[in-house]
This record gives C-alpha cells, structure tokens and sequence, in this order.
C-alpha cells in the first residue's frame, strides 16, 4: 500500500507538465547527441550538464536521467549502425544488431533494441520502487573478494563469447588483461607499461579502444571491398521485427531483465557484465549457437534488454545509499550537489518527491525513449543509403569530435587511429575484438579488486576460499570455463580418433 | 631629445593599449580549464564561481574538464596556454602543491609558472570510520591506528588524490602504518568504508558530511581551525588532541605566466566580488567550503600559499614512496 501511494506521489512529480518537458527534452537532446560515434553517456551527460543548472533540482534530475537514457539508446543506435559501440554495454548489441544491418535488417535490430529496452526498463523501474532499499543492503555485503570473483566470472563470459575458436578467445582476453595493465599503479603510483608518453598515465580510454577496433577497423575493411557492402545495404527490409522474431525474442529479454537488473545493483559497476551475461546465456541456450555473431536477433534484445535494467538499477546505489557506482552515476552526484543537494543515505526521507519522482521518470522516460526512437529508426536506416564515400568521411569526422570531446584531449583522436589499424590487422588475421575489450574492462577492476582483497587479508590468498560468496562466484567461474572449453576440447579429441 | 619624445610616445601607445585591453577584457568567452572529471568538488566549485564571473563580466566562463594524471595533465595544458585572459584554470592542493613530490616528470613548477588570481575556496578534511569502529573518539581512535596489533585498514581514492595525501600525512605525523587499500575514486572507497570492509579514510567534507549526518559512517575530526557549520558537533583536530593535523583542499584560481597586470587584477577583484556575493557564498558554505578572508584573496597570499605547500608536501611523500 504504502509502495502504491509511494508511486503515486512519484508520477505527480514526474508527470507535471514542467518535468515532463524536462525529461522529453533530456531523452532527445540525449539520444542526438549519444547518436554521435564515440560519444557516450559520460560525455554526453558533461557536455549537456550545463543545460540543466537554470531548473529546479528535481526537474534537472529527470532531464540528466533522460540525457542518460537517450544517450545509452543512440549510443546502441551507433553500434548496430556503423558497428561502433560507445561504451562497454554497447560492444555485445554491436555484435549481433552490425550484422543485421549488414544484411537489411538494421531497422528489426533498432526495433527489438527499443522494444526490449522498454520491457526491461519497466520492470527494473519496479523493482527499484518495491525492494530497493533491502537490496541495497545486501549488496553492501559484496566486498573487494567478493567482487574479484564476479570478475573472473565474467572473464568465463568473455570465452563464451567467442564466435570462433576458444583458443584464440583466450588469447584475445589475455591481450585485453594485458592492455589493461597500462597506466599508473594503483597502490605504488608508478607508471607502467606508459612508453614515456605522458597522456597513456591513465591507461587507454575504453571508447578509444573500442571504436578503432571496431568502428575504424570495420571502415578499413568496408573500403577494401565496396561492393559487398553496397549490395546488402541496398535492401533495407522490415522496419520492425516480424511476430515471430518478435516471440523468439520473449525468453531473453525476460532473462536479461533479471540478470541486468541483480548486477545493476551492486555499487561497484557490475552493470558491465549484464549483457554480456545475457548474450553468454541466449547461445548456450540456443538450439543452433552458431547463428550467434551472424546477426540473430535474441543477440540483440538480450543484451540490450539487461544493459537497461542494469542501468536503470544502478540508480539503486546513488539513491539509497548516496554512493555512485559507476563513472556516470558519479556526474548524477556531482549535478545534484551544484544544485545544493548533497545525496547521502537520507535522500529518500529528505527529500521524498524527488526520489520517487525520479523513479516514476524512469518510467516515463524510457516510455518516451520508445515513442522517440520508433519513428526515427526509419531515418536511421535510411542515412546508411548514403553513398558510402559520403559515409565513411562523415563517420570518421564525427567519430574524432567524439572521441576528442571525452577528455578533451587530441592524444585519445591519434590513439583511437593506432586501434583501427590494429583492429584490421585482427580482421586478416581472424582475431575478434569482443573478447578483447571484456578482458580490457575486467581486467582493470579485477586487478584492483584483487589487489584491494589482499591488502586487506595482509597478503592471504585464503580471503577468496573463507568468503563464502566469494569462493561461490569463483567455483561457478571455473564451471562456465569448463563449460565453455570442454565442447572445443571434446571436438579436437574426436578429430584425432577419426585420423 | 628624440629618443625622450620617442619614450614618450611609447609609453603613451602601451598606456593607451593596456587601458583599451582591460576595458575590452573579456570580449569573448574565458576557458577555465578543470583538471578533474566533471561532477567532482573542484568541477563543482568552479561552475559555481564561473556562473559568477559571467554574470560579472558579461562573457561566458566555461568549464573545460581536461582530466588525468592527478590533475596534472589539465594543469600543465593550463600553463602552456596563451596567458591573455582567455585560458584560466582552477588548481588545486593536489596540482600546486602536492604534484611536484608526485610527479617526477611534471612539466610545470607551480611557483614559477603562473600567474596567482587567487584562493577560492578551502575544503575541510575530515577523519572518518566505519560507523562501528571500536574508538568513542579522536584520542581512542588515533591510539588504534598507532597499533600495529589492531590491525586498522585504511581506504583511499588513488595515489595523489586528496584522501591518499591527507591521510599519508596523518600516518606520518603520528608515525604509524596502516593497512592501506588502494580505490579507484571516492565512491569505491566510501561504499567499502560504509560496507565496512575497510575501517577508516581521510577526505573532503563535501564527499562525506550527508553519510556522517545519516550515520553509515562517524567522523572523529575536522581538520580546521575552527568547526564546520555543517557539521557543528564534529570537534577539530585542535579540540580533539591532534593540534598538528591542519590541512585543506584548497581550489585557487591560476591563469599562465606573464598574463597583463591589469587581466590579472580584474578577475582578482572580480573572484573577492564573488566571494562577497551572497549566492555565491551561500553555495559555496552549503558545501562546506570555508571562504578565504579578504587578506587571503590576494595573489600574493596564494603565491605564499602554494610555495608552503610544495616545501610541506615533498618530503612526506616522498618519505611514502621509499
């Protein structure tokens, strides 16, 4: 009862006319600018806080929180379009959603992205409403081991993901773990691995990494070959999914939903790993896994579907516990305090209208993601008919303001040029990037996580066996390996019997 | 007699040319360069005090974030820029002070390089816990931490942020070693502090006092002069037996070396206008800043300020990194 009437004072907020404007306004300023190659929502949430600084708290709340939606959904937008994925979560649509759109399908990968976020957003807003706050507490359970666990989990996600051969995925993930490594050392602030070159002392920037291996490197080989990808634009098909992609695509979004929506509340950014567990589960589940990587489409509704539960979700930690868990939630704190409101563990008794007004805006806003997006789909699909010596400059011009404008530095812009070149050499070579760039994120966080879990533990490796829950999460890591390596090993052997 | 009316006639060009620059100053937008990520308290108070400075000046002062390398990557870009009045950057405890220790190949000095417009704002530092740690206050907490046997954990926000130096300069004044865990960030830090994995950490108040005031965390001092208004009963070093623990994370206003006297003394007169403005101030205290008095506003007390950082902070880091 009490959440009902909670929900209530939510919506009045959320749905006055002022801040539904506000939001409406958020969601597609948000979904332009996020649309832009190399743009996430970092960037474009810094780009646009300004905007919000003349509205009342709330308002500016529920327009960031639309800025986020909108910029998360151009950036799928950008990664089923042109293959460039502008943060971690977009790298699994870009899989399934590029090829798609290689074969005239880009309007039925936009379609299935919106529908399944919608589904998502909605549940995960419920959630929120209804056990939040619990959860919270829980999640607070999940120390440095724990999530060191989680992480080498995720690394058992990263072989599965691979559309080829094991042996070479693992390669890729150590090179990810490996290319993770650069950068200052957390505990000791040496530099390493840097070259001298001043502005590697932050590591490589995960955008710059993914749009040169994916993007520019896509751009290099499209030039390569014109005319097949002439050919398969040239049809532009459906522009929704038919009702029967549309059933196949039921079971995984509800998964998704689940899983993106646990990991979005761990305060620790385990949102990360919700597609790439859902894309992970779809293929071990499908009757015929090797469709998986050549445009199918529960590829695409999984992972966008856990990407927005997670991201709805990951509010949890900000909102109830004053904590940010990730870099964009860290924005989200920083506008509220320019606005005089400090979060803290008392927002939602404090200030009762804004926490569930922001809520109910969640909602609202991924309502208005779907009524946005719909229409535009068409238009998206139709710009990919543009000659393709218009394209690719365009492309590669918007792509270098993006990547510029992260960190305003021009060093990301040559960075970003290196990548697309090493992304071709892994083209001929078959290597796939996916692999990589999960090692890349997972690599960071579980090295700090270990490195955190000893220090504490004063240098015992015991602390990851006496922590139940950790010792649980690294049990099950070993289980997907196996699972993942022992099909390959299994075919290698019946190879050699049959010799 | 020629060369008299020559020498005059110059004076009388550069008299005219500086008058006409300050009056013209600023005819375009002004970039004040933030070397942290947007959204932090530096990035906080610098679009507080830049929407003052538009208003003032009828130009736009944006905020550019150029982050990375503990500040130091914003700052140096700062100093190579064209000292004209168009590029200004707000500095930090961290990039004036603490960096050159830090940072071996650091590319600018922060004595020499600029030109000091003046001390914005100090952030109190604070001492913080684990809302059950096992000390009822400062004294009981401090003789933990000199324990080798009670085994406290210490949490900070990366090597060269704020809690990292505040709090290695709390060790070293007291002489003990923690157990030191090293976080990505204050937010990883604070979720594992009130998670209670780890049991203590030094850092700004504005990160900090909405947790003391709902109680998930406890804070044992504050590390000014005097206390806080947004935390009355947390008691200062001074009061709690830690007289020695002084420091700030102060932001100043810095523009390139060799910037014209009369830029220069225009955005001075216009930051202490700003710190006069009641809006301003207000925000600023509602963060828990404390705002520098009128003698402190000047360039010079800002020069003076950074020199006795650099000498303070060297040789405790440096003592950090053996």
């Amino acid at each position: 009862m009490e959440l009902l009437s909670n929900l209530a004072l939510g919506f009045a907020t959320a749905l006055s006319p002022s801040n539904l404007f506000l939001g409406f306004v958020g969601c597609l300023v948000g979904t332009l600018i996020g649309v832009l190659p190399g743009v996430g929502p970092i960037a474009t949430i810094a780009m646009l806080m300004p905007l919000t600084l003349k509205v009342d708290p709330t308002g500016a709340l529920i327009m960031l929180a639309g800025i986020y939606y909108g910029a998360q959904y151009g950036g799928s937008t950008t990664a089923i379009l042109v293959n460039m994925p502008g943060e971690v979560t977009a790298v699994v649509t870009a899989l399934d959603g590029h090829e798609m759109a290689k074969q005239g399908r880009a309007g039925a990968a936009l379609g299935i992205a919106a529908i399944g976020s919608f589904f998502a957003g909605t549940v995960a807003t419920l959630i929120i409403a209804a056990i939040g706050v619990p959860l919270t507490r829980l999640a607070l359970l999940f120390g440095p081991a724990e999530y060191f666990g989680l992480m080498v989990f995720g690394l058992g996600l990263a072989i599965v993901l691979a559309r080829g051969s094991v042996l070479k995925a693992v390669i890729m993930v150590v090179l990810g773990l490996l290319l993770s490594t650069v950068g200052t050392d957390l505990e000791t602030g040496q530099e390493r691995l840097t070259l001298g070159i001043p502005e590697l002392s932050d590591g490589v920037d995960f955008a710059v990494l993914a749009m040169g291996l994916f993007g520019i490197a896509e751009i290099l080989r499209n030039l390569e070959n014109p005319e097949s990808r002439n050919v398969a634009i040239a049809q532009i098909g459906r522009l929704l999914p038919t009702r029967a992609e549309l059933k196949r695509c039921v079971g995984p979004i509800v998964r998704a939903t689940g899983i993106g929506s646990v990991l979005g509340i761990l305060p620790g950014n385990g949102a990360v790993l919700g597609p790439f567990a859902s894309y992970a589960l779809e293929k071990k589940l499908a009757k015929d896994p090797s469709r998986f990587g050549r445009g199918a489409i529960e590829g695409v509704a999984g992972p966008e579907a856990g990407n927005n539960a997670g991201a709805q979700t990951s509010f949890i930690p900000l909102l109830t516990l004053g904590i940010p868990p990730n870099a964009v939630m860290a924005l989200m704190v920083g506008a509220m305090t320019i606005h005089g409101l400090i979060p803290g563990p008392q927002v939602i008794t404090k200030y009762p209208s804004l926490f569930w007004g922001m809520i109910a805006s969640m909602w609202i806003g991924n309502l208005l993601l779907l009524i946005i997006n719909l229409p535009l789909i068409g238009l998206w699909v139709r710009l990919l008919k543009v000659p393709y010596r218009l394209m690719f400059t365009t492309i590669l011009l918007f792509c270098a303001i993006g990547i510029y404008s992260i960190n305003n530095n021009p060093y990301d812009v040559y960075f970003t040029a290196f990548f697309g070149l090493v992304g071709y050499v892994f083209i001929k070579l078959g290597l796939e990037p996916a692999p990589m760039l999960l090692g890349f994120v997972l690599g960071r966080l579980m090295e700090e996580k270990m490195r955190q879990a000893l220090a504490l533990s004063e240098g015992s490796f015991m602390t990851f066996v006496e922590r139940p829950v950790a010792a649980v999460l690294l049990v099950l890591a070993a289980a997907v390996i196996l699972i993942a390596v022992l099909p390959a090993v299994a075919r290698s052997r019946q190879k050699a019997f049959q010799e | 007699m020629h060369n008299v009316k020559r020498l005059a006639c110059a004076a009388a060009l550069a008299l005219f040319s500086t008058a006409s620059l300050s009056q013209a100053y600023p005819s375009r937008p002004v970039t004040i360069i933030v070397p942290f990520a947007a959204g932090g308290p530096t990035d906080i108070i610098a679009r507080i005090t830049g929407e003052y400075f538009s208003k003032a000046l009828g130009q736009q002062f944006v905020v550019e974030n150029v982050a990375g390398a503990g500040g130091t990557t914003g700052i140096t870009r700062g100093a190579q820029a064209k000292p004209d009045g168009y590029t200004i950057m707000m500095g930090h405890m961290g990039t004036h002070g603490a960096a050159p220790a830090l940072y071996k190949n650091l590319k600018y000095d922060p004595a020499k390089d600029f030109t000091p417009l003046g001390l914005v704002a100090g952030t109190p530092i604070l001492i913080v816990a684990r809302k059950d740690f096992p000390a009822a206050n400062l004294k009981e907490f401090l003789a933990k931490v000199k324990d080798p046997a009670a085994k406290v954990k210490q949490a900070h926000a990366g090597v060269g942020s704020v809690s990292f130096t505040t709090c290695t300069l709390l060790t070293s004044q007291l002489g003990a070693k923690s157990i030191v865990a090293a976080y990505r960030g204050t937010g990883p830090a604070l979720n594992d502090l009130v998670g209670g994995q780890v049991d203590y950490m030094c850092d700004q108040i504005v990160n900090l006092v909405e947790q003391i005031k709902g109680g998930s965390i406890r804070a044992y001092a504050i590390a000014t002069a005097e206390r806080s208004p947004a935390l009355p009963d947390v008691p200062t070093t001074k009061e709690a037996g830690l007289p020695a623990y002084q420091v700030s994370a102060w932001n100043a206003l810095f523009a390139p070396k060799g910037m014209p006297k009369d830029v220069a003394a225009k955005l001075n007169a216009t930051l202490v206008a700003a710190l006069d403005d009641a809006a301003t101030r207000k925000r600023l205290l509602d963060l828990g800043s404390v705002i520098p008095d009128k003698a402190g506003r000047s360039p010079e007390a800002l020069q003076k300020l950074v020199e006795s950082e650099v000498k303070r902070w060297d040789p405790i880091l440096k003592a950090y990194a053996q």
